[in-house]
């Protein structure tokens, strides 16, 4: 029987050096097959709000049996099965001094609805056992965060793909808009799109 | 059928939404936005590359071919910028 969390290792290669063999496509396709079969349904959590994302609440979430308390020396409870979590903060630059806030508008209902469909290819593609994403929207000032991805894995190959695919889909498919809010007390213009998100978006099609 | 607009294509337009009776004719995405930038001057602002403009039919994205029976609400938004 082929083992979920080798192919999650291997489809880890491309951002490990290669230090590990076989292709990364064979080992996603492997990987794909898998997660029906041997994996519980993952605990998929996505969420838009105005108020600031407590991480740390996050990985308690998706690591402890339940939100447990993770006391400070470490010895909060972590789900067995979890062997690899990775988050990524998305936060808001100042841009060199200039920016007083970003503000961030959305399309209600559409913005959760395309977060959970990219969440739910994400659990189709790798095998994971927990995910959230979560969105922010309103007025957010330098130094705070705007998005968090987190995902948890027996491995961390697929927690890492994972999250770097849920991040790039959430950028091109995820019906936010920034715009700057300028030091000196005026509305600056509306955040342009980057070619580079569409592309790193598009790789995920070519893997 | 509710039109929404989002981020500058509401401002361009100067309402985040409203309610239209599309006439005969105006069958797929690019004859909606055809049809919009010839409404007026804000309309036209907001459509001057009608190619570059984001449409969302009930919540998912289409393309502009997509035929527009049976949708309930159409929403026109620049390129995403969010993450």
């Amino acid at each position: 029987m082929a083992d979920t969390r080798d192919s999650a290792e291997l489809a880890a290669t491309m951002y490990d050096g290669g230090r590990e063999t076989g292709s990364s496509a064979g080992a996603r396709a492997a990987g794909g097959g898998e997660t029906g079969g041997s994996v519980a349904e993952p605990r998929i959590e996505i969420r838009v709000q105005a108020g600031r994302i407590d991480a740390g609440a996050i990985a308690d979430s998706l690591t402890g049996p339940d939100a447990g308390r993770g006391s400070g020396s470490g010895s909060g409870a972590v789900s067995g099965a979890v062997g690899a979590l990775v988050t990524f903060t998305g936060y808001c630059r100042d841009e060199g001094g200039r920016l007083r806030a970003l503000e961030l508008e959305h399309y209600p209902g559409m913005a959760e609805k395309q977060m959970k469909k990219i969440a739910a290819e994400a659990a189709v593609r790798w095998p994971i056992l927990g995910l959230a994403a979560i969105h922010r929207y309103g007025l957010i000032a330098p130094g705070e965060e705007i998005v968090l991805v987190a995902c948890t894995s027996a491995h961390r190959g697929a927690a890492f793909e994972a999250a770097s695919f849920l991040m790039d889909y959430m950028k091109t498919s995820a019906p936010f808009w920034k715009r700057e809010h300028l030091v000196d007390g005026t509305t600056g213009g509306w955040v342009e799109a980057k070619d580079t998100d569409e592309a790193a978006a598009d790789r995920w099609h070519r893997l | 059928m509710k039109l929404a607009y989002f981020a500058w294509v509401r401002e361009r337009i100067g309402i985040a939404e409203e309610e239209v009776a599309l006439p005969a004719g105006v069958v797929t995405v690019s004859d909606l936005l055809l049809w919009l930038k010839g409404r007026g001057e804000t309309y036209d602002a907001a459509l001057q590359a009608p190619e570059i403009i984001r449409v969302a039919i009930d919540h998912e994205h289409v393309d502009h071919s997509e035929p527009l029976a049976g949708a309930r609400e159409i929403a026109l938004f620049p390129p995403m910028t969010g993450g």
